[in-house]
This record gives structure tokens, C-alpha cells and sequence, in this order.
């Protein structure tokens, strides 16, 4: 399974990952070979059998719709890189 | 005092040989003197570690010590730990200073245990080797020219290279069992769901599971005991008594049965492993266990089925790190996209740009049903296969891995060579069983692992049997030269 240029250009804004122009060739080589190595899943027969989510078919659990959380925004933005009235700054979006 | 396990240490404390502080400070010593040799701690918590030490000083001299209180670890840098420098590895995370701490480091703090630092790993422990680490790669100290294993090989070198008595790990895909084989310690994944993934930097959130990595059986036991548990703040951590793991560790192994998956002693094998690994069984058999051939027919659908839903939960994951609310953010964004685009590609090493790539491709529109459920599928084959083994089994054996370990820079230019080095321990993280590796062998002077798999939730099983042979060999006291 190859992919060229232009499939990795096309991931790699999904992904929203800027990769460098001279890295292109190496990512569409090493994603082929990974995307070859999966693909011998193709050989086995899984007709039928039940997609496996949680190893011990665990269900998520649902808990009181209560407030049990306080409000650490101050905390858990001194670690943002750019914040101003407890607002998280990015660069303009509407003009 | 460096030769001495957790379980000696936590004598010593209570009889009064030493203090917390005093074994603290020598352990801070060593790791001064010694790690530039290994690389194995990315963050030193001299500090913290003292204050720590001291507070567990006064509880005991208060008589409210319990078995861990003054013991030393390290964490893996995947833990968040309050107030310290939190990477996973990352450039992405280099700047990152969690604001709390996992459920993990809580429960060890509650306990008094005393946090040395934390240690390198590859890149959001994606990588068998230690060599994606941001950091530069931690070094097996059996031979410095080796990689210690991965993800969790910062944890493996310290522990092997006596700077810290223990430490924690993470295995998604065998990160805590591949870099114990090679760097000759014991390492013990748990059942899924059975220690909490809060706070623990995910990587593939259905396969990931924390546990502990050490010299001997008896200390991993003593480390689950604090580790595991139900915590509500993880939605799949299992609501389950938690038993005293090292109440079983003395129990005879007459009439053990063990399987031996023909699948894992293949003709590719190598043959010292190979070697190694039968005469470890011959140990068990000398100590009452009977073998037998079992076949887990779907072994070779692991590695496939684990480089889509790693990768795929990998990219969803790792979609949360955007220049905005914490980590790496690029200089000048001229717009939102080029932040976003630019911090996550010079935030991010290669191998992890790799994963998120297939992960984003195996989920992308049309591949969905060919990729995520088709490896789903697997997965429940997998686990059909132990199911079947292990209703004439009551343990699973086999070696850790095919090759002990190889030389830093061996395997980083074909990222396929490298995946297949987790060939026998993938299938486990798949089905969400628990298994451990023990060292068992030497080969080049390099160590042998030898690995035990077991049933849902029989990690007390996993750890008597670890222990027995231990009782009865002295590869893991073994240290590698000059340490």
C-alpha cells in the first residue's frame, strides 16, 4: 500500500501537523510500510465476531448529576502560554 | 543500602538502621554522581524528596507508619506529579508544570512514600527503545552502548543501575515488561482497569495500564498494593476489591500447570533466549509445575491489529495538545491554524508526527470499518485465544521479548524492525490481561526475560510465581558490572 505526497499533505492537515517539504518522502515510505504491516489483518477471517471496546466489556458508569468539582481556573491557566482575564488567547478569528 | 530491595529498606526504616531522610540523601547522592552515565531521571526532586523524607520521619516517629512510609521510588514522567515539571518526554510538555497530581503519586504520597524524580521515557511512551525521548535516551546500564528498552526505559536503567529502589511504569503495548527483560529487573503490567489511568498521560487509552517496576516479585507486590484500586476519577477502572498482594507470595507451586504457546518459540527465536527461557521452566518443573503445549493461533495478528488502534486512539489523544490551554506553542502565529499546525509540528518528535499520521488516516472518512473494526475484531480473537488456553492452564509462559537488548541506534531508521520487538507482549495490552517479566537468563552479558501471563485479575497468582522462582534463583540479584 503506497501513499504519495500528496496523501501525506492531505493527513497532515487533518492532523493539523506541519511537517517540513524535505520530510514528505520519509513519512510517505515509513506510512506505507506501517499501512502494510496492518493490512495483513485483511488475512483473517472476522466474519461474525463482535468488536472487542473494553476487555472486560466494562460500561461506562454514570454518577449523580451533582457539583462536585470547585473552580481552579486560575491554577490550570498559569500553565497556558497566553491568557488574559481568564481568557485563553489565540490569534484573531472573526474579523 | 543500594543492594537492598523495598522490602529490606522498609525493615531497615522500622528498626531504626537508618532514617528516611538518610536513605533519601544517599539515593540523591548516587543519582548526582552516577546518572550521566544512564540519563535515567529527566526531573531530580531534591527538594521535595527531602521534605517528603521528613515527614515520613515524624509519622513513624508519631507510630503512624505503614509499609511504605520513607521508601524512595521514581515515577515515569507520564505521572503528573503537583507542582513538578511533567514532559512525557516531550518537547510538547517541557514547559509543563502539572497543576495536580496523577491517582497514582497521590496514592503513594498518602502512604509516605518519597518521590526521587522522574524518569525518561520515549516520546508519550511511544517507542521500545528510549531513543524518541526529547531528552536524549536513557542507556541500559548492562552495557551503556544499549537502549534500556521502552517506553518506560528511564524507569528500567534507574532501577537496574540502583538509583532509586523502585519505580512506576506505564505498558500500552509492553513498555513496562520489554524494558524490565532487558534491563534484568522485574516488571509487572496489570489487568486493565485494575490501577487508575488519572492523571497518567494517555497514550492509547484502551490499552495503557500503570504498574510497578522493581528488583524482586516481593517488592512489585508491595508496589501494587498501594497502586491499584477503584478510582472514580478514571471511567474505566474496575469497582473490585483490591487483595494484600504479598499474602499469596509463599505459597507452593505443587501442581502449577503452565502453557507454553507454541507460537512464542518460534524457529526465529533467538536460540540463547530460547535456551534460557526453557531452563527457567525446567526450574518450575524441578519446583512441582507440570507443562504443556497450548497455541494461541492469532499471535501473529497482534503486532497489525495493534499499530491501528494504538495509533488511532494515539491521535485522538494527543489531539488535546494545541498551543493553547498548556505545553509548546510556536512563536508568531500569523492565524489559528498556523498555531495549531505549527506548535504540534515542532512540539512533536517524529515518531509521534508517525503515529498520529496512521491513527488520523485509519480514522478518516471510508477506512473506518477496514482499519478500527477490523483490529477491534482481532482483539476479541486474541482474547479468545488466552480464554481457550487458560481453561487447561492456570499460567502462560514464554520469553519477554525475541532479542536481548540492541544497540542505540540499531533499530531507529525502520520503525517496523522496532515494532516487532513487542511482539510477545502486544497480544496481552490487546486482551487487557496482566503479565510480568522476571529476569531469568543472560546471554552477551546482556539479561533474558522470562514472561508470565496470567488470568483477569490474578495478579497475586503472577507475583507467587515470580516469587518462587526468585526464592530459588539469583538472576535478579544479579547487577551489571561496576554498580
Amino acid at each position: 500500500m503506497a501513499l504519495d505526497r500528496s496523501d501525506v499533505e492531505k493527513i497532515a492537515n487533518l492532523a493539523r501537523l506541519q511537517i517540513e517539504e524535505q520530510d514528505i518522502p520519509e513519512y510517505a515510505e515509513n506510512l506505507s510500510n506501517i499501512l502494510d504491516l496492518v493490512n495483513q489483518m485483511q488475512e483473517a477471517d472476522t466474519q461474525d465476531i463482535q468488536p472487542m471496546a473494553h476487555p472486560l466489556n466494562a460500561v461506562q458508569r454514570l454518577r449523580a448529576d451533582d457539583v462536585t468539582e470547585m473552580n481552579k481556573r486560575d491554577e490550570l491557566q498559569a500553565v497556558a502560554p497566553n491568557v488574559e482575564d481568564g481568557l485563553f488567547l489565540v490569534p484573531k478569528v472573526i474579523e | 543500602m543500594f543492594d537492598k530491595t523495598l522490602a529490606e529498606l522498609a525493615k531497615g526504616l522500622e528498626n531504626g538502621e537508618f532514617s528516611s531522610v538518610e536513605l533519601t540523601q544517599s539515593y540523591l547522592d548516587r543519582i548526582k554522581a552516577e546518572d550521566s552515565k544512564y540519563n535515567s531521571y529527566i526531573t531530580v526532586t531534591e527538594e521535595q524528596a527531602l521534605a517528603q523524607a521528613a515527614s515520613a520521619d515524624a509519622l513513624r516517629a508519631a507510630g503512624n507508619a505503614s509499609a511504605f512510609t520513607g521508601l524512595p521510588i521514581a515515577h515515569k514522567d507520564i505521572f503528573c506529579t503537583k507542582g513538578v515539571k511533567t514532559s512525557c518526554g516531550s518537547k510538547m510538555l517541557d514547559n509543563f508544570v502539572s497543576p495536580y497530581d496523577a491517582t497514582v503519586v497521590e496514592k503513594f504520597n498518602a502512604v509516605g512514600a518519597v518521590t526521587l524524580g522522574k524518569t525518561n521515557m520515549d516520546e508519550f511512551a511511544m517507542g521500545s527503545s528510549n531513543e524518541s525521548s526529547f531528552y536524549g535516551p536513557a542507556r541500559n546500564p548492562w552495557n551503556t552502548d544499549c537502549v534500556p528498552g521502552g517506553s518506560s526505559g528511564g524507569s528500567a536503567a534507574a532501577v537496574a543501575a540502583r538509583l532509586a529502589p523502585a519505580a512506576t511504569g506505564t505498558d500500552t503495548g509492553g513498555s513496562i515488561r520489554q524494558p524490565a527483560a532487558l534491563c534484568g529487573i522485574t516488571g509487572l503490567k496489570p489487568t486493565y482497569g485494575r490501577v487508575s489511568r488519572f492523571g497518567m498521560i494517555a497514550f492509547a487509552s484502551s490499552l495503557d495500564q500503570g504498574g510497578p517496576m522493581t528488583r524482586t516479585a516481593e517488592d512489585a507486590a508491595m508496589m501494587l498494593n498501594v497502586m491499584a484500586g477503584f478510582d472514580k476519577n478514571d471511567s474505566t477502572s474496575m469497582e473490585r476489591d483490591v487483595p494484600d498482594y504479598t499474602a499469596d507470595l509463599d505459597k507452593p507451586l505443587a501442581g502449577l500447570k503452565i502453557g507454553l504457546p507454541k507460537e512464542y518459540f518460534s524457529d526465529e527465536m533467538n536460540p540463547a533466549i530460547a535456551a534460557q527461557v526453557q531452563d527457567a521452566i525446567r526450574e518450575y518443573e524441578k519446583l512441582g509445575a507440570t507443562t504443556k503445549e497450548i497455541s494461541l493461533p492469532n499471535t501473529h495478528l497482534a503486532v497489525p491489529a495493534y499499530y491501528i488502534i494504538a495509533p488511532a486512539e494515539a491521535s485522538s489523544n494527543l489531539s488535546r495538545f494545541d498551543g493553547v490551554r498548556y505545553g509548546y506553542r510556536c512563536e508568531s502565529p500569523v492565524d489559528l491554524e498556523d498555531l495549531y499546525k505549527r506548535s504540534r509540528g515542532e512540539g512533536f518528535g517524529a515518531e509521534v508526527k508517525r503515529r498520529i499520521m496512521v491513527g488520523t488516516y485509519a480514522l478518516s472518512e471510508g477506512f473506518y470499518d477496514a482499519y478500527y473494526r477490523k483490529a477491534q475484531q482481532i482483539r476479541r480473537l486474541i482474547q479468545q485465544d488466552f480464554a481457550n488456553a487458560l481453561l487447561e492452564v492456570d499460567v502462560i509462559m514464554g520469553p519477554t521479548t525475541p532479542h536481548p537488548a540492541f544497540r542505540l541506534g540499531e533499530k531507529t531508521s525502520d520503525p517496523i524492525a522496532m515494532y516487532m520487538e513487542d511482539i510477545f507482549t502486544i497480544s496481552l495490552n490487546l486482551a487487557g490481561l496482566p503479565g510480568m517479566s522476571i529476569p531469568c537468563g543472560s546471554t552477551e552479558g546482556l539479561p533474558v526475560g522470562l514472561q508470565i501471563i496470567g488470568d483477569y485479575f490474578s495478579e497475586q497468582k503472577l507475583l507467587n510465581v515470580a516469587h518462587q522462582f526468585q526464592l530459588n534463583t539469583d538472576w535478579h540479584k544479579q547487577a551489571p558490572e561496576g554498580i
